[in-house]
Protein backbone atom coordinates (compact mmCIF):
# COMPACT_ATOMS: atom_id res chain seq x y z
CA UNK A 1 0.00 0.00 0.00
CA UNK A 2 1.22 3.47 -0.94
CA UNK A 3 0.52 6.17 1.64
CA UNK A 4 1.31 9.75 0.87
CA UNK A 5 0.80 12.83 2.99
CA UNK A 6 2.87 15.70 1.63
CA UNK A 7 3.00 19.47 1.54
CA UNK A 8 4.92 21.67 -0.86
CA UNK A 9 4.85 25.36 -1.55
CA UNK A 10 4.45 25.95 -5.26
CA UNK A 11 4.65 29.26 -7.12
CA UNK A 12 0.89 29.86 -7.32
CA UNK A 13 -0.50 27.80 -4.43
CA UNK A 14 0.37 25.41 -1.61
CA UNK A 15 0.10 21.74 -2.51
CA UNK A 16 -1.30 19.65 0.31
CA UNK A 17 -2.13 16.10 -0.70
CA UNK A 18 -2.97 13.07 1.35
CA UNK A 19 -3.79 9.84 -0.46
CA UNK A 20 -3.42 6.10 -0.13
CA UNK A 21 -3.55 3.46 -2.83
CA UNK A 22 -3.93 -0.27 -2.17
CA UNK A 23 -1.88 -2.96 -3.89
CA UNK A 24 -3.43 -3.70 -7.28
CA UNK A 25 -5.62 -0.60 -7.14
CA UNK A 26 -5.62 2.07 -9.83
CA UNK A 27 -6.22 5.59 -8.57
CA UNK A 28 -7.07 8.19 -11.19
CA UNK A 29 -5.91 11.65 -10.17
CA UNK A 30 -8.11 14.05 -12.09
CA UNK A 31 -7.79 17.79 -12.40
CA UNK A 32 -7.28 20.78 -14.65
CA UNK A 33 -3.92 21.67 -16.12
CA UNK A 34 -1.66 23.32 -13.56
CA UNK A 35 -3.50 22.02 -10.47
CA UNK A 36 -0.44 20.10 -9.28
CA UNK A 37 -1.14 16.56 -10.59
CA UNK A 38 2.29 15.99 -12.13
CA UNK A 39 3.94 17.51 -9.06
CA UNK A 40 2.26 14.84 -6.90
CA UNK A 41 3.77 12.11 -9.12
CA UNK A 42 7.18 13.80 -9.04
CA UNK A 43 7.07 14.00 -5.25
CA UNK A 44 6.22 10.30 -4.96
CA UNK A 45 8.93 9.37 -7.49
CA UNK A 46 11.51 11.46 -5.64
CA UNK A 47 12.12 13.82 -8.55
CA UNK A 48 10.99 16.71 -6.34
CA UNK A 49 11.31 17.02 -2.57
CA UNK A 50 8.24 17.81 -0.43
CA UNK A 51 8.62 20.63 2.12
CA UNK A 52 7.14 18.34 4.77
CA UNK A 53 5.22 15.09 5.14
CA UNK A 54 5.65 11.37 4.61
CA UNK A 55 5.60 8.89 1.73
CA UNK A 56 5.45 5.21 2.69
CA UNK A 57 5.32 2.17 0.43
CA UNK A 58 4.39 -1.13 2.14
CA UNK A 59 5.66 0.26 5.45
CA UNK A 60 8.99 1.43 3.99
CA UNK A 61 9.59 5.16 4.34
CA UNK A 62 10.51 6.74 1.01
CA UNK A 63 10.25 10.21 2.49
CA UNK A 64 9.79 11.37 6.06
CA UNK A 65 10.58 14.96 6.94
CA UNK A 66 10.52 14.26 10.69
CA UNK A 67 12.96 11.36 10.47
CA UNK A 68 14.99 13.11 7.76
CA UNK A 69 14.48 10.21 5.34
CA UNK A 70 14.60 10.94 1.62
CA UNK A 71 15.26 7.92 -0.58
CA UNK A 72 16.71 9.03 -3.96
CA UNK A 73 14.58 8.28 -7.05
CA UNK A 74 16.92 5.52 -8.27
CA UNK A 75 16.41 3.58 -5.02
CA UNK A 76 12.60 3.92 -4.82
CA UNK A 77 11.84 1.25 -7.46
CA UNK A 78 8.95 3.19 -8.91
CA UNK A 79 7.81 2.72 -12.51
CA UNK A 80 7.06 6.09 -14.07
CA UNK A 81 5.54 6.65 -17.51
CA UNK A 82 6.10 10.31 -18.39
CA UNK A 83 3.61 12.42 -20.33
CA UNK A 84 5.89 12.66 -23.38
CA UNK A 85 7.03 9.06 -22.67
CA UNK A 86 10.65 10.30 -22.25
CA UNK A 87 12.11 7.50 -24.36
CA UNK A 88 15.85 7.88 -24.85
CA UNK A 89 16.05 9.04 -28.47
CA UNK A 90 19.65 7.87 -28.98
CA UNK A 91 18.78 4.28 -28.05
CA UNK A 92 16.85 1.53 -29.78
CA UNK A 93 13.52 0.24 -28.47
CA UNK A 94 15.43 -2.76 -27.07
CA UNK A 95 17.99 -0.61 -25.23
CA UNK A 96 15.26 1.61 -23.81
CA UNK A 97 13.50 -1.37 -22.25
CA UNK A 98 16.80 -2.91 -21.12
CA UNK A 99 17.99 0.35 -19.46
CA UNK A 100 16.42 -0.27 -16.06
CA UNK A 101 17.83 -3.81 -15.92
CA UNK A 102 21.33 -2.69 -16.87
CA UNK A 103 21.36 -0.05 -14.11
CA UNK A 104 20.66 -2.93 -11.72
CA UNK A 105 23.71 -4.75 -13.10
CA UNK A 106 21.67 -7.80 -14.10
CA UNK A 107 23.77 -10.23 -16.24
CA UNK A 108 23.50 -9.61 -19.99
CA UNK A 109 21.99 -13.01 -20.76
CA UNK A 110 19.23 -12.49 -18.21
CA UNK A 111 18.60 -8.98 -19.53
CA UNK A 112 18.26 -10.41 -23.02
CA UNK A 113 15.80 -13.02 -21.86
CA UNK A 114 13.67 -10.55 -19.88
CA UNK A 115 13.62 -7.87 -22.59
CA UNK A 116 12.68 -10.42 -25.26
CA UNK A 117 9.83 -11.62 -23.07
CA UNK A 118 8.61 -8.11 -22.41
CA UNK A 119 8.85 -6.93 -26.02
CA UNK A 120 7.06 -10.00 -27.34
CA UNK A 121 4.26 -9.59 -24.80
CA UNK A 122 3.84 -5.93 -25.81
CA UNK A 123 4.00 -6.75 -29.54
CA UNK A 124 7.18 -4.75 -29.95
CA UNK A 125 9.73 -7.46 -30.82
CA UNK A 126 9.58 -6.64 -34.54
CA UNK A 127 10.64 -3.04 -33.94
CA UNK A 128 13.28 -3.80 -31.26
CA UNK A 129 16.09 -2.32 -33.39
CA UNK A 130 14.21 0.87 -34.33
CA UNK A 131 15.32 4.15 -32.80
CA UNK A 132 12.90 5.24 -30.10
CA UNK A 133 12.55 8.59 -31.85
CA UNK A 134 11.30 7.02 -35.08
CA UNK A 135 8.33 4.93 -33.87
CA UNK A 136 4.64 5.89 -33.72
CA UNK A 137 2.85 7.42 -30.72
CA UNK A 138 1.09 4.15 -29.82
CA UNK A 139 4.35 2.21 -30.01
CA UNK A 140 6.08 4.83 -27.86
CA UNK A 141 3.40 4.43 -25.21
CA UNK A 142 3.87 0.64 -25.22
CA UNK A 143 7.67 0.96 -25.01
CA UNK A 144 7.40 3.43 -22.12
CA UNK A 145 5.06 1.11 -20.26
CA UNK A 146 7.23 -1.95 -20.96
CA UNK A 147 10.29 -0.02 -19.76
CA UNK A 148 8.54 0.97 -16.54
CA UNK A 149 7.16 -2.52 -15.87
CA UNK A 150 10.26 -4.61 -16.60
CA UNK A 151 11.96 -3.37 -13.42
CA UNK A 152 9.11 -4.95 -11.43
CA UNK A 153 8.21 -1.67 -9.73
CA UNK A 154 6.58 -1.45 -6.32
CA UNK A 155 4.51 1.55 -7.43
CA UNK A 156 3.39 2.58 -10.91
CA UNK A 157 2.91 6.23 -11.88
CA UNK A 158 1.51 7.29 -15.24
CA UNK A 159 1.28 10.92 -16.30
CA UNK A 160 -1.40 11.49 -18.95
CA UNK A 161 -0.50 8.20 -20.66
CA UNK A 162 -3.04 8.61 -23.45
CA UNK A 163 -2.80 12.31 -24.22
CA UNK A 164 -0.28 11.89 -27.05
CA UNK A 165 -2.49 9.37 -28.89
CA UNK A 166 -5.28 10.05 -31.37
CA UNK A 167 -8.86 9.43 -30.20
CA UNK A 168 -9.29 6.03 -31.90
CA UNK A 169 -6.07 4.68 -30.39
CA UNK A 170 -7.01 6.06 -26.97
CA UNK A 171 -10.10 3.81 -26.79
CA UNK A 172 -8.05 0.65 -27.52
CA UNK A 173 -5.25 1.70 -25.20
CA UNK A 174 -7.57 2.39 -22.23
CA UNK A 175 -8.59 -1.26 -22.03
CA UNK A 176 -5.06 -2.50 -22.71
CA UNK A 177 -3.64 -0.19 -20.06
CA UNK A 178 -6.14 -1.29 -17.43
CA UNK A 179 -5.41 -4.99 -18.04
CA UNK A 180 -1.63 -4.53 -18.06
CA UNK A 181 -1.60 -2.47 -14.87
CA UNK A 182 -3.94 -4.84 -13.02
CA UNK A 183 -1.60 -7.74 -13.82
CA UNK A 184 1.20 -5.98 -11.90
CA UNK A 185 -0.77 -5.88 -8.64
CA UNK A 186 1.01 -2.77 -7.38
CA UNK A 187 -0.46 0.56 -6.29
CA UNK A 188 -0.90 2.67 -9.42
CA UNK A 189 -1.67 6.35 -9.88
CA UNK A 190 -2.71 7.67 -13.26
CA UNK A 191 -2.87 11.40 -13.77
CA UNK A 192 -5.38 12.67 -16.31
CA UNK A 193 -7.45 15.71 -17.14
CA UNK A 194 -9.79 13.64 -19.33
CA UNK A 195 -12.81 12.27 -17.44
CA UNK A 196 -13.37 9.61 -20.13
CA UNK A 197 -10.29 7.79 -18.82
CA UNK A 198 -11.57 7.61 -15.26
CA UNK A 199 -14.34 5.04 -15.47
CA UNK A 200 -12.57 3.01 -18.19
CA UNK A 201 -9.22 2.64 -16.45
CA UNK A 202 -9.51 3.53 -12.77
CA UNK A 203 -10.84 1.75 -9.71
CA UNK A 204 -10.98 4.93 -7.68
CA UNK A 205 -10.67 8.60 -8.50
CA UNK A 206 -9.62 11.77 -6.72
CA UNK A 207 -10.24 15.28 -7.92
CA UNK A 208 -7.31 17.66 -7.41
CA UNK A 209 -8.05 21.37 -7.41
CA UNK A 210 -5.28 23.97 -6.86
CA UNK A 211 -3.18 21.59 -4.80
CA UNK A 212 -5.91 19.97 -2.70
CA UNK A 213 -7.99 16.83 -3.15
CA UNK A 214 -11.57 18.07 -3.07
CA UNK A 215 -13.46 14.92 -4.05
CA UNK A 216 -12.67 11.24 -3.81
CA UNK A 217 -14.67 8.12 -4.59
CA UNK A 218 -15.23 5.12 -6.84
CA UNK A 219 -14.20 5.72 -10.45
CA UNK A 220 -17.79 5.18 -11.68
CA UNK A 221 -18.99 8.15 -9.62
CA UNK A 222 -16.39 10.46 -11.10
CA UNK A 223 -18.51 11.24 -14.15
CA UNK A 224 -21.08 12.84 -11.80
CA UNK A 225 -18.48 15.26 -10.43
CA UNK A 226 -18.14 16.75 -13.80
CA UNK A 227 -21.37 18.70 -13.68
CA UNK A 228 -19.33 21.71 -12.64
CA UNK A 229 -16.42 23.46 -14.21
CA UNK A 230 -14.34 20.35 -14.88
CA UNK A 231 -17.00 18.79 -17.11
CA UNK A 232 -17.43 22.00 -19.06
CA UNK A 233 -13.69 22.23 -19.60
CA UNK A 234 -13.49 18.61 -20.62
CA UNK A 235 -16.38 18.92 -23.05
CA UNK A 236 -14.84 22.02 -24.56
CA UNK A 237 -11.56 20.21 -25.13
CA UNK B 1 -25.15 65.30 -73.44
CA UNK B 2 -24.32 65.77 -69.81
CA UNK B 3 -24.35 62.00 -69.39
CA UNK B 4 -21.89 61.57 -72.30
CA UNK B 5 -19.52 64.11 -70.78
CA UNK B 6 -19.76 62.41 -67.46
CA UNK B 7 -18.98 59.05 -69.12
CA UNK B 8 -15.94 60.48 -70.92
CA UNK B 9 -14.76 61.99 -67.63
CA UNK B 10 -15.25 58.64 -65.86
CA UNK B 11 -13.31 56.78 -68.58
CA UNK B 12 -10.47 59.31 -68.38
CA UNK B 13 -10.45 58.92 -64.62
CA UNK B 14 -10.15 55.18 -64.95
CA UNK B 15 -7.31 55.48 -67.47
CA UNK B 16 -5.46 57.87 -65.17
CA UNK B 17 -5.92 55.48 -62.30
CA UNK B 18 -4.65 52.58 -64.47
CA UNK B 19 -1.63 54.65 -65.39
CA UNK B 20 -1.11 55.46 -61.71
CA UNK B 21 -1.32 51.78 -60.83
CA UNK B 22 1.11 50.90 -63.65
CA UNK B 23 3.59 53.54 -62.53
CA UNK B 24 3.23 52.47 -58.90
CA UNK B 25 3.70 48.80 -59.79
CA UNK B 26 6.72 49.59 -61.93
CA UNK B 27 8.21 51.67 -59.15
CA UNK B 28 7.81 48.93 -56.54
CA UNK B 29 9.26 46.34 -58.95
CA UNK B 30 12.26 48.57 -59.64
CA UNK B 31 12.66 49.07 -55.91
CA UNK B 32 12.62 45.30 -55.28
CA UNK B 33 15.09 44.69 -58.13
CA UNK B 34 17.34 47.48 -56.83
CA UNK B 35 17.28 45.97 -53.37
CA UNK B 36 18.18 42.54 -54.77
CA UNK B 37 21.07 43.95 -56.80
CA UNK B 38 22.28 45.96 -53.80
CA UNK B 39 22.17 42.94 -51.49
CA UNK B 40 23.87 40.77 -54.12
CA UNK B 41 26.66 43.33 -54.53
CA UNK B 42 27.08 43.55 -50.76
CA UNK B 43 27.32 39.76 -50.50
CA UNK B 44 29.89 39.57 -53.31
CA UNK B 45 31.91 42.35 -51.69
CA UNK B 46 31.87 40.59 -48.31
CA UNK B 47 32.84 37.24 -49.88
CA UNK B 48 35.65 38.88 -51.85
CA UNK B 49 36.91 40.67 -48.75
CA UNK B 50 37.35 37.33 -46.96
CA UNK B 51 38.20 35.11 -49.94
CA UNK B 52 40.79 37.42 -51.57
CA UNK B 53 43.36 37.35 -48.72
CA UNK B 54 42.90 33.58 -48.28
CA UNK B 55 43.24 32.95 -52.03
CA UNK B 56 46.26 35.30 -52.21
CA UNK B 57 47.92 33.27 -49.49
CA UNK B 58 47.72 30.19 -51.71
CA UNK B 59 48.47 31.97 -54.99
CA UNK B 60 51.45 33.97 -53.72
CA UNK B 61 53.10 31.00 -52.02
CA UNK B 62 55.80 29.34 -54.14
CA UNK B 63 55.04 25.62 -53.81
CA UNK B 64 58.64 24.32 -53.90
CA UNK B 65 59.80 26.86 -51.31
CA UNK B 66 56.84 25.94 -49.11
CA UNK B 67 57.69 22.22 -49.34
CA UNK B 68 61.31 23.05 -48.48
CA UNK B 69 60.13 25.11 -45.49
CA UNK B 70 58.23 22.12 -44.13
CA UNK B 71 61.63 20.74 -43.06
CA UNK B 72 62.68 23.97 -41.38
CA UNK B 73 63.16 23.36 -37.64
CA UNK B 74 61.25 26.54 -36.88
CA UNK B 75 58.22 25.14 -38.74
CA UNK B 76 58.42 21.63 -37.31
CA UNK B 77 59.00 22.92 -33.77
CA UNK B 78 56.10 25.36 -33.99
CA UNK B 79 53.79 22.77 -35.55
CA UNK B 80 54.65 20.15 -32.92
CA UNK B 81 54.33 22.62 -30.05
CA UNK B 82 51.07 24.09 -31.34
CA UNK B 83 49.41 20.72 -31.87
CA UNK B 84 50.64 19.42 -28.52
CA UNK B 85 49.61 22.46 -26.46
CA UNK B 86 46.27 22.85 -28.28
CA UNK B 87 45.46 19.17 -27.73
CA UNK B 88 46.33 19.43 -24.01
CA UNK B 89 44.37 22.68 -23.74
CA UNK B 90 41.31 21.11 -25.36
CA UNK B 91 41.54 18.09 -23.05
CA UNK B 92 41.81 20.39 -20.00
CA UNK B 93 38.93 22.58 -21.16
CA UNK B 94 36.71 19.55 -21.85
CA UNK B 95 37.49 17.80 -18.55
CA UNK B 96 37.05 20.94 -16.43
CA UNK B 97 34.45 22.71 -18.55
CA UNK B 98 31.94 19.88 -18.98
CA UNK B 99 30.87 19.66 -15.30
CA UNK B 100 30.79 23.49 -15.06
CA UNK B 101 28.62 23.72 -18.19
CA UNK B 102 26.27 21.02 -16.86
CA UNK B 103 25.91 22.69 -13.46
CA UNK B 104 25.17 26.01 -15.16
CA UNK B 105 22.61 24.38 -17.46
CA UNK B 106 20.73 22.54 -14.72
CA UNK B 107 21.18 24.22 -11.34
CA UNK B 108 20.90 27.61 -9.70
CA UNK B 109 23.26 28.78 -7.00
CA UNK B 110 24.05 32.13 -5.41
CA UNK B 111 26.45 34.11 -7.59
CA UNK B 112 25.69 32.12 -10.75
CA UNK B 113 25.21 35.31 -12.79
CA UNK B 114 28.63 36.54 -11.72
CA UNK B 115 30.21 33.16 -12.54
CA UNK B 116 28.54 33.26 -15.96
CA UNK B 117 29.96 36.70 -16.68
CA UNK B 118 33.43 35.58 -15.55
CA UNK B 119 33.30 32.54 -17.83
CA UNK B 120 32.43 34.76 -20.81
CA UNK B 121 34.94 37.50 -19.94
CA UNK B 122 37.92 36.10 -21.91
CA UNK B 123 35.85 36.25 -25.13
CA UNK B 124 35.64 40.03 -25.01
CA UNK B 125 38.93 40.65 -23.19
CA UNK B 126 41.75 41.64 -25.59
CA UNK B 127 44.29 38.75 -25.67
CA UNK B 128 47.15 41.08 -24.75
CA UNK B 129 45.22 42.11 -21.65
CA UNK B 130 44.63 38.43 -20.86
CA UNK B 131 48.39 37.85 -21.20
CA UNK B 132 49.37 40.64 -18.84
CA UNK B 133 46.63 39.59 -16.40
CA UNK B 134 48.01 36.05 -16.37
CA UNK B 135 51.49 37.47 -15.82
CA UNK B 136 50.21 39.51 -12.85
CA UNK B 137 48.62 36.36 -11.39
CA UNK B 138 51.09 33.59 -12.20
CA UNK B 139 54.27 35.50 -13.14
CA UNK B 140 57.34 35.35 -10.95
CA UNK B 141 56.19 38.46 -9.04
CA UNK B 142 52.50 37.70 -9.53
CA UNK B 143 49.81 37.36 -6.91
CA UNK B 144 49.94 33.55 -6.83
CA UNK B 145 53.13 33.10 -8.85
CA UNK B 146 55.11 34.74 -6.05
CA UNK B 147 54.25 31.86 -3.69
CA UNK B 148 54.63 29.22 -6.41
CA UNK B 149 58.07 30.63 -7.19
CA UNK B 150 59.03 30.35 -3.53
CA UNK B 151 58.04 26.66 -3.71
CA UNK B 152 60.19 26.21 -6.81
CA UNK B 153 57.42 26.27 -9.41
CA UNK B 154 57.71 28.67 -12.28
CA UNK B 155 54.91 28.96 -14.83
CA UNK B 156 55.57 32.12 -16.85
CA UNK B 157 57.67 31.69 -20.00
CA UNK B 158 57.32 27.89 -20.01
CA UNK B 159 55.29 25.51 -22.18
CA UNK B 160 52.83 25.33 -19.28
CA UNK B 161 52.31 29.09 -19.64
CA UNK B 162 51.32 28.51 -23.30
CA UNK B 163 48.66 26.05 -22.12
CA UNK B 164 47.52 28.47 -19.38
CA UNK B 165 47.10 31.25 -21.93
CA UNK B 166 45.26 28.96 -24.35
CA UNK B 167 42.94 27.59 -21.66
CA UNK B 168 42.17 31.15 -20.54
CA UNK B 169 41.12 32.36 -23.97
CA UNK B 170 39.52 29.20 -25.38
CA UNK B 171 37.50 27.84 -22.43
CA UNK B 172 34.45 30.11 -22.99
CA UNK B 173 34.05 28.73 -26.51
CA UNK B 174 33.63 25.20 -25.15
CA UNK B 175 31.68 26.01 -21.99
CA UNK B 176 29.09 28.13 -23.82
CA UNK B 177 28.50 25.49 -26.49
CA UNK B 178 28.38 22.68 -23.91
CA UNK B 179 25.93 24.58 -21.74
CA UNK B 180 23.58 25.15 -24.69
CA UNK B 181 23.80 21.47 -25.62
CA UNK B 182 22.91 20.42 -22.06
CA UNK B 183 20.06 22.94 -21.88
CA UNK B 184 18.60 21.52 -25.09
CA UNK B 185 18.18 18.06 -23.50
CA UNK B 186 14.67 17.44 -22.17
CA UNK B 187 15.01 17.09 -18.40
CA UNK B 188 12.35 14.36 -18.35
CA UNK B 189 14.89 12.06 -20.08
CA UNK B 190 17.25 12.43 -17.12
CA UNK B 191 14.33 12.02 -14.72
CA UNK B 192 13.24 8.86 -16.54
CA UNK B 193 16.75 7.43 -16.16
CA UNK B 194 16.72 8.21 -12.43
CA UNK B 195 13.38 6.43 -11.89
CA UNK B 196 14.77 3.44 -13.78
CA UNK B 197 17.50 3.03 -11.18
CA UNK B 198 20.30 5.16 -12.65
CA UNK B 199 22.37 7.30 -10.29
CA UNK B 200 23.17 10.90 -11.26
CA UNK B 201 26.58 9.81 -12.54
CA UNK B 202 25.20 6.85 -14.55
CA UNK B 203 22.52 9.13 -16.02
CA UNK B 204 25.14 11.74 -16.91
CA UNK B 205 27.36 9.29 -18.79
CA UNK B 206 24.65 7.11 -20.38
CA UNK B 207 21.92 9.64 -21.20
CA UNK B 208 23.13 13.24 -20.93
CA UNK B 209 26.57 12.97 -22.55
CA UNK B 210 25.45 10.83 -25.54
CA UNK B 211 22.60 13.26 -26.25
CA UNK B 212 24.86 16.30 -25.99
CA UNK B 213 27.84 14.67 -27.70
CA UNK B 214 27.69 16.41 -31.08
CA UNK B 215 27.42 19.79 -29.40
CA UNK B 216 30.27 18.96 -27.04
CA UNK B 217 32.51 17.88 -29.92
CA UNK B 218 31.67 21.09 -31.82
CA UNK B 219 32.58 23.13 -28.74
CA UNK B 220 35.82 21.21 -28.28
CA UNK B 221 36.78 21.79 -31.93
CA UNK B 222 36.09 25.51 -31.58
CA UNK B 223 38.23 25.62 -28.43
CA UNK B 224 41.00 23.70 -30.24
CA UNK B 225 40.88 26.15 -33.14
CA UNK B 226 40.98 29.15 -30.81
CA UNK B 227 43.97 27.65 -28.97
CA UNK B 228 45.79 27.01 -32.22
CA UNK B 229 45.40 30.63 -33.27
CA UNK B 230 46.20 32.17 -29.88
CA UNK B 231 48.86 34.90 -30.10
CA UNK B 232 48.48 37.90 -27.78
CA UNK B 233 48.14 36.20 -24.41
CA UNK B 234 50.83 33.65 -25.29
CA UNK B 235 53.46 36.17 -26.35
CA UNK B 236 52.84 38.27 -23.21
CA UNK B 237 52.73 35.41 -20.69
CA UNK B 238 54.84 32.66 -22.28
CA UNK B 239 57.26 34.60 -24.45
CA UNK B 240 58.57 33.54 -27.86
CA UNK B 241 61.14 30.78 -27.38
CA UNK B 242 61.50 28.34 -30.29
CA UNK B 243 60.63 24.79 -29.30
CA UNK B 244 59.32 25.84 -25.86
CA UNK B 245 56.75 28.59 -26.24
CA UNK B 246 56.87 29.57 -29.92
CA UNK B 247 53.55 28.32 -31.28
CA UNK B 248 52.59 28.64 -34.96
CA UNK B 249 51.12 32.18 -34.82
CA UNK B 250 54.22 33.36 -32.95
CA UNK B 251 56.49 31.63 -35.46
CA UNK B 252 54.62 33.28 -38.36
CA UNK B 253 55.23 36.67 -36.79
CA UNK B 254 58.90 35.92 -36.05
CA UNK B 255 59.62 34.40 -39.50
CA UNK B 256 58.01 37.41 -41.23
CA UNK B 257 61.05 39.43 -40.17
CA UNK B 258 63.44 36.98 -41.87
CA UNK B 259 62.19 34.19 -44.14
CA UNK B 260 58.75 34.92 -45.63
CA UNK B 261 58.47 31.37 -47.07
CA UNK B 262 58.54 29.87 -43.58
CA UNK B 263 55.88 32.34 -42.54
CA UNK B 264 53.73 31.46 -45.57
CA UNK B 265 54.19 27.73 -44.98
CA UNK B 266 52.95 28.04 -41.37
CA UNK B 267 50.10 30.32 -42.46
CA UNK B 268 48.98 27.78 -45.08
CA UNK B 269 48.98 24.98 -42.50
CA UNK B 270 46.84 27.13 -40.17
CA UNK B 271 44.42 28.03 -42.98
CA UNK B 272 44.00 24.36 -43.93
CA UNK B 273 43.36 23.44 -40.29
CA UNK B 274 40.83 26.31 -40.05
CA UNK B 275 38.97 25.00 -43.10
CA UNK B 276 38.89 21.50 -41.63
CA UNK B 277 37.57 22.88 -38.32
CA UNK B 278 34.76 24.82 -40.04
CA UNK B 279 33.80 21.77 -42.12
CA UNK B 280 33.78 19.52 -39.04
CA UNK B 281 31.69 21.95 -36.97
CA UNK B 282 29.21 22.34 -39.84
CA UNK B 283 28.80 18.59 -40.24
CA UNK B 284 28.40 18.09 -36.49
CA UNK B 285 25.97 20.98 -35.92
CA UNK B 286 23.87 19.72 -38.84
CA UNK B 287 23.71 16.37 -37.05
CA UNK B 288 22.74 18.14 -33.82
CA UNK B 289 19.82 19.91 -35.53
CA UNK B 290 18.81 16.65 -37.23
CA UNK B 291 18.77 14.85 -33.88
CA UNK B 292 16.89 17.71 -32.24
CA UNK B 293 14.20 17.66 -34.92
CA UNK B 294 13.72 13.93 -34.35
Amino acid sequence: MLQTDVRKKLRDFDLEVSLSVDDGEILLLVGDNGCGKTTVLNLIAGLMDPDAGTIHQSGRALFDSDLNVNVPPEARNIGYVFQNYALFPHMSVYDNVAFGLRTRKIPAREVDFMVKDSLEAAGLWEIRKARASSISGGQKQRVALARALIIEPEVLLLDEPLSALDVRKQAVMRQELRETIHQCRVPSIIVTHDLRNVACIGDRASLLETGRITLSGPADDAMDWGRGALAEDSARS
Amino acid sequence: MATDQAKIGYDRGLKCRDQEVDTGDLFSRAKAAGLKVGLGALLILAMAFIALPVASLFLKSPLDAIIMSLHDPMVTDALRLSLMTSALTTATVVVMGTPIAYVHARFHYPGKELADSLIDLPVIMPPAVAGIALLMAFGRMGLLGHYLNALGFSIAFTTLAVIFAQVFVSSPFYIRQARTSFEDIDISLENAARTLGASRTYTFFHVTIPLALNGLISGAIMAFARSLGEFGATVMFAGNLQGRTQTMPLAIYTAMQGDLDVSLCLALILVIISFLVIALVKVLTRRVYKNASN
